[in-house]
């Protein structure tokens, strides 16, 4: 394990880590749940997570993050389950079938379905 | 990074968990629960705005200013909200003090909480298990490896903080900065070193050393 005090390190290493985030503060602050109860959540995520192999505070953080939000986002009725699957359906078929370095519109991916 | 394979002329294809961010933030964009435009402005801010220069302008200050620094000891809250270092995860903060007899370390053995305001993004290694669990168990050794070696009769003291309180390192001043402003005082109070898993920087040593 490397600590690495010296060089600047960016505040997120993938853009999904820093959307993730940003989601989160802004659903906190808009009232939709406090950030005792965020913490908490989190906290038995990382817990659970961390029975089967030592979280490295990387990428394995943030995807027990987004599993965090997500289920704490379907307990409070603000995105089922169902819905988010289908759109990440579309997501991945409006990658698919948008040429490379154009926009990906998620329009693109509902024509096909 | 080339990806302009003749069979494969689509869009290179987010992980997993970037597709089920990009499907949460569709769906609570279209209910109206968050705006688009806020979230480019929370990550611009973390990203770019605030960070550990925030902190270190308030211990600096602590260390020239002994008004201050009491007043900062007694109840920091008043004057942060006046510094705008108030807000996001620093609404209760705590500043715990380095002495020749004890040295305090900060973890979140629940998560991650930290005092954004003051310090921005935790790094990795604060989010780690390894830390998180081993700083309260071990914090010498843990120490150790960050290159800290303490002397025999300093103790360690380890403060968890919470969802509610947040702690900030005030690191010794290091000898030799008598009469320095507080901006070049500012240069020495490093990230870690307001998480108390470093010390003040030395004067005269110039960036990269740690």
């Amino acid at each position: 394990m490397t600590w690495c005090g010296g060089k600047p390190e960016p505040a997120f290493d993938a853009p999904w880590h820093a959307q993730l985030f940003a989601l989160t503060v802004a659903l906190n602050e808009a009232g939709h749940f406090g950030w005792p109860d965020w913490a908490e959540r989190f906290g038995a995520t990382l817990k659970a997570h961390g029975l089967a192999k030592e979280l490295d505070g990387g990428e394995d953080y943030f995807n027990a993050w987004l599993e965090t939000l997500e289920g704490f986002l379907q307990d409070l009725g603000l995105a089922e389950a169902a819905v988010l699957r289908d759109l990440k359906e579309g997501w991945t078929r409006a990658y698919l079938n948008t040429p490379h370095g154009a926009p990906v519109h998620l329009a693109a991916g509902e024509a096909a379905g | 990074m080339p990806h302009d394979h003749a069979d494969h002329p689509h869009s290179h294809l987010p992980s997993d968990p970037a597709l089920r961010v990009k499907a949460l933030e569709t769906l609570l964009t279209d209910k109206g629960l968050v705006d688009p435009a806020a979230l480019d402005e929370i990550i611009d801010l973390y990203q770019n705005k605030i960070g550990p220069q925030n902190g270190a302008k308030v211990v600096a200050k602590m260390w020239a200013d002994p008004d201050f620094h009491a007043q900062m000891m007694a109840d920091p809250m008043p004057v942060l909200r006046e510094m705008g270092l108030y807000g996001r995860q620093g609404e209760h903060m705590v500043f715990v003090e380095n002495t020749d007899e004890t040295h305090n370390m900060v973890v979140c053995t629940l998560c991650s909480c930290y005092p954004w305001p003051l310090l921005g993004i935790p790094p990795g290694w604060y989010k780690s298990d390894a830390y998180r669990a081993r700083s309260v168990r071990q914090p010498r050794k843990v120490l150790e490896e960050f290159g800290v070696t303490l002397p025999e009769g300093q103790k360690v003291r380890v403060w968890d903080s919470t969802a509610e309180v947040r702690y900030l390192v005030v690191p010794q001043r290091p000898a030799g900065t008598e009469g320095m402003s507080e901006a070049a005082l500012a240069e020495l109070i490093t990230r870690d070193s307001m998480i108390g898993t470093a010390l003040a920087k030395e004067p005269g040593l110039q960036e990269g050393g740690a």
